[in-house]
């Protein structure tokens, strides 16, 4: 048992070092900001854990002292070293009541102060003019993203261009079951729900292609809702929405509703967007997809990890072929 | 309905779980035979309204369930270790894990726990059983049944695939056809029934039935924390039957509580759900700190520190539970004030919370520490336990919680305050109190062993999720990227060092079972403080045969000063004690197939079965049955020979 321990504390020892590994080398998407708003979360994430890290430091240290010091046979043990009628000292009870209370006052403040901030456009750096913020509904439906920019009338499945150091204003709604959006590098996640539109302001200062994701469990397709966010320079996107715009076909409803089955798909892009049928974020638009496909959600993908969404799809046609042949 | 929608087939795993569920049962049912222990069982165990007896119930339950429990984590661990094996697709994926949390909750946690109340508060207040013994027999085989239609699910028309949480609209009727769901609705809504009514009889138990002149400020610390878990079971499990019932209602009898058509309000169900899910994990943890603090005063040989604080601090984290919900899903846009308010209610608690720690630290201050597994179980809680709740502060701040909700943050999260707080506290409990429940101890150096691998897997498990959360790593994924491959196969490893540490303590309770010295005094660890210590092992079906006047915390500390008994011949009256019945396990088993017809939607079956259950109500409510006395010469009997006079 000797060893064990030796080999425990060893191993304790080693927790701090692959934490302090961890944090410097910034690796982590939370902890790797690419805009103002992942940047304040991270900033409180930062100043959180040096609190948490001497909470730590401390219960540790005396929980370590007491086990050590006062156990029954270590050698030395003194006759003062125990005292069987200690009831209790309300100094340093009301002490270690009160200090956890300033600890909770101190952490408040910037929580409370930032959940203000973020309901807001990030606002540009000093010295810069404050642009107007980009809107993107994101709507999701059973397992894919609807990224619509109703300015620019065009409309993506699955992946997404924004330009850098512009706010981007997403109004995120569901067809279907409730899920959320998150960009781990830009900022925080908030729910899609369908019949009802929330508000999530995120940002990119730096160039580049970022993983986001729907974070929210919606059945068997969940793990596969991804898509890539092109944050690129405000000319690099202006191409990409007027090349959009030209090339790509209009989405009709007959295909809209195609693509609102639930399944997965591949990317694509239309010069126009499934607003002009339905907004999901309205009462009006809740049931749409449901009404629809109402007997198809309980139909089972059967999918393994190593089947990409391009194998699915040709899988999908070859069931449908068969049927027709029978 | 065909033969092949009733079964669940095409998985190899889950035809293999079949064959072994037929095999068990025809072993179970042979052995019963052949040693012609029928009768024996009926009249012992099943039929039994003895709190003991029923508490060891609910804990092998609990156990068994912990098995299973456990057995979908390692299934969910080595997916997650090698996604492109193969071994699960989405859908088995999705169905484990929603299994695991609601076993794990609702039908491990909670039993054990309810386990050692049902033993332990009656001995510690010095009453002779629950106030309700019927209805604590009920609860039991409610809770039982319950369990067994939730876990018959995955050979039986398909396991539920929404999350423990089972938020709509996903878990509706539209989302979620077939049986899966419904078994999750009826499985919770007959195991509540035993909860609400265990509740209910804690707290007369332990307000109205304590010894002569036992003040409310001298019951036992874990007393005390099932008294105010009965509380928050009796306020916050009626939210649930009520949330239950309406998605029930939608989905079986078409009604729009919480679907997306006809102006349902699907996000009513995340609020209901955690209104009761929130108390819900306080109900698990406040016992938890019960067990502890009764495990480090017994072990550090001194009066705990700080009573009176621990009391409050339990109350008014009891109080904070209700008021805390919505920071569950602080990502659904309730908007700035609502989540501040929020927020700081959350980390209001680690207050509290805070002085429970600092008091166990001080009740360590100036003792006499002896190594025993209870005390090591307890000991390992409370730097475990720091960890889990310092990140749950972390995740109570509302505007970072954007960046940790639904992340493996979360995951390990749950799971630093879950089993290092619940799950440590039932081996330590179970060791602590084995030796009055089944007459010897646990085998200690086994116990050692499975004690470090237990908690060493346990930090190998989870403390990586917290990094891999930061990386971006949802829950409830069934295959991952290659950025966080590493950090899964570290945790899978942890949490086969765990399943080595349970399989060592089943040893270890079969091993003790068979070569453990048998108990000869009550006082089984030498250093016990309450009064469940006075007792004879094994104890007396009632408990005591003189109540003996408290006047002090530690009763029986006083006791053993004093040099008095709980059997002062002088005392001696006829005991009064109900007669054991088997009317809660044939109700109970009425409702059972009740609900069974609800799940596949046989209404022929439901309501056939629900008479039956309602029947056997009236049967109760005609039934006179006083009970018995115990005569004087038959107690001077048995306590005699248990106390070797």
């Amino acid at each position: 048992m000797k060893s064990m321990k030796q080999l425990m504390k060893k191993g304790l020892a080693l927790v701090p070092l692959s934490l302090v590994l961890f944090l410097s080398g910034c690796e982590l998407a939370v902890l790797d900001p690419k805009g103002p708003v992942a940047q304040t979360q991270y900033d409180l994430i930062m100043y959180s854990i040096i609190f948490m890290l001497f909470i730590v430091v401390v219960v540790f240290g005396a929980f370590a002292f007491m086990v050590i010091r006062y156990r029954e046979n270590r050698p030395g043990r003194k006759e003062s070293d125990y005292d069987p009628h200690m009831h209790g000292n309300n100094l340093i009870e009301i002490v270690w009541t009160v200090i956890p209370f300033v600890i909770v006052i101190a952490l408040s403040i910037p929580t409370v102060d930032s959940l203000f901030e973020l309901e807001k456009p990030p606002e540009a750096t000093a010295g810069e003019e404050q642009k107007e913020p980009l809107v993107i509904y994101a709507t999701t439906a059973d397992w894919k993203w609807f990224f619509s920019y109703p300015e620019e009338n065009i409309e993506t499945v699955n992946y997404l261009h924004i330009p850098t150091d512009r706010p981007i204003e997403f109004k995120l709604s569901s067809a279907d079951a409730m899920t959320a959006l998150w960009i781990p590098r830009l900022g925080g996640q908030k729910y899609n729900m369908a019949g009802m539109e929330n508000t999530l302001y995120l940002q990119a200062d730096e160039e580049g292609v970022y993983d986001g994701r729907n974070s929210n469990f919606n059945g068997e397709g969940f793990t596969k809702q991804t898509f890539e966010v092109y944050a690129e320079s405000e000319e690099d996107y202006d191409s990409w929405v007027e090349e959009t715009q030209s090339s790509a076909p209009e989405l009709t409803q007959e295909e809209y509703d195609e693509l609102l089955k639930p399944g997965l798909t591949v990317e694509a892009e239309y010069s126009s967007t499934h607003l002009e049928f339905v907004d999901h974020g309205t009462n009006d638009g809740r049931d749409y997809a449901i009404e629809r496909h109402y007997d198809l959600y309980g139909d089972l993908m059967h999918l393994y990890s190593d089947q990409e969404a391009e194998d699915f799809m040709d899988e999908e046609n070859d069931d449908d072929h068969e049927s027709s042949v029978e | 309905m065909q033969l092949d929608e009733f079964f669940v087939t095409g998985e190899p795993l889950i035809y293999g779980g079949m064959v072994s569920i037929a095999l068990v049962t025809i072993a179970i049912l042979f052995i019963l035979t052949y040693f012609k222990k029928w009768g024996w069982l009926w009249r012992e165990w099943l039929t039994t309204v003895d709190h003991k007896k029923i508490g060891v119930m609910y804990i092998l339950s609990a156990l068994a369930m912990l098995f299973r429990g456990g057995v979908d984590a390692m299934m969910m661990r080595v997916q997650l270790a090698f996604p492109n094996m193969n071994f699960l697709n989405a859908q088995h994926y999705d169905e484990i894990f929603t299994t695991h949390g609601t076993v794990m909750i609702i039908f491990m946690a909670m039993p054990f726990l309810i386990g050692l109340m049902n033993i332990v508060v009656p001995l510690q207040i010095g009453a002779r059983d629950f106030a309700f013994p019927y209805l604590n027999a009920l609860s039991f085989w409610s809770f039982l049944f319950g369990a067994m239609l939730f876990n018959i699910s995955f050979v039986i028309g398909g396991s539920p695939d929404a999350g423990w949480t089972s938020y709509t609209p996903l878990a509706g009727a539209a989302m979620s056809p077939g049986p899966g769901q419904n078994f999750y609705l009826m499985g919770l809504q007959l195991s509540g029934i035993g909860t609400l009514a265990t509740g209910i009889n804690l707290m007369v138990t332990i307000l109205k039935m304590r010894a002569p002149k036992m003040k409310m400020f001298q019951m036992p610390i874990f007393t005390w924390s099932t008294l105010i878990t009965s509380f928050i079971i009796v306020f916050a499990f009626p939210i649930l039957t009520v949330a239950l019932a309406l998605m029930t209602l939608d989905r079986i009898f078409g009604a729009q509580f919480f679907t997306l058509t006809g102006e349902g309000m699907p996000m009513m169900w995340a609020n209901l759900f955690w209104m009761w899910g929130h108390p819900e994990v306080y109900i698990v943890i406040l016992p938890a700190f019960g067990i502890f603090s009764e495990v480090i005063c017994t072990f550090a040989r001194k009066q705990l520190f700080g009573y009176k604080a621990m009391v409050w601090a339990i109350i008014l984290i009891a109080g904070l539970s209700f008021v805390v919900w919505v920071h569950h899903f602080f990502t659904m846009g309730a908007g700035a004030f609502v989540n501040s308010v929020f927020s700081i209610s959350t980390m209001l608690i680690a207050v509290p919370t805070g002085v429970k720690i600092f008091n166990w630290l001080g009740t360590l201050y100036k003792s006499k520490i002896k190594n025993t597994v209870a005390m090591m179980w307890a000991l390992a809680f409370i730097p475990s336990f720091v960890i889990g709740g310092v990140t749950g502060v972390m995740l109570g701040m509302a505007s970072a919680d954007y960046q940790f909700h639904n992340t493996y943050f979360l995951v390990a999260h749950f799971h630093y305050v879950l089993i290092a707080g619940t799950v440590f506290a039932c081996f330590s409990g179970l060791v602590f109190w084995y030796p009055k429940m089944f007459g010897h101890k646990l085998n200690e150096r086994i116990g050692k062993w499975s004690f470090w691998f237990f908690v060493i897997g346990f930090h190998v498990c989870f403390f990586p999720q917290y990094f891999v959360g930061l990386d971006g790593m949802p829950r409830r994924v069934f295959t991952i990227i290659p950025e966080w491959m590493p950090l899964n196969i570290i945790s899978t490893i942890g949490a086969f060092g765990m399943g080595i540490g349970f399989a060592i303590f089943v040893f270890c309770i079969l091993y003790s079972y068979r070569y453990s010295e048998r108990e000869k005094s009550g006082d089984s660890w030498d250093d016990g403080r309450t009064l469940e210590w006075a007792t004879p092992t094994p104890v007396p079906f009632y408990n005591f045969a003189t109540l003996p006047e408290i006047d002090s915390q530690d009763a029986y500390v006083k006791l053993k000063e004093e040099g008095r008994t709980t059997f002062e011949e002088d005392k001696l009256e006829p005991i009064h004690m109900p007669n054991n019945t088997g009317q809660p396990i044939i109700m109970m088993a009425f409702l059972f197939f009740a609900s069974f017809g609800l799940v596949f939607e046989w209404m022929w079956m439901a309501i056939a079965f629900l008479i039956g259950g309602l029947i056997m109500m009236v049967v109760r409510s005609f039934d006179y049955d006083e009970g018995y006395h115990v005569e004087v010469d038959e107690i001077k009997r048995i306590e005699r020979s248990a106390r070797g006079l």
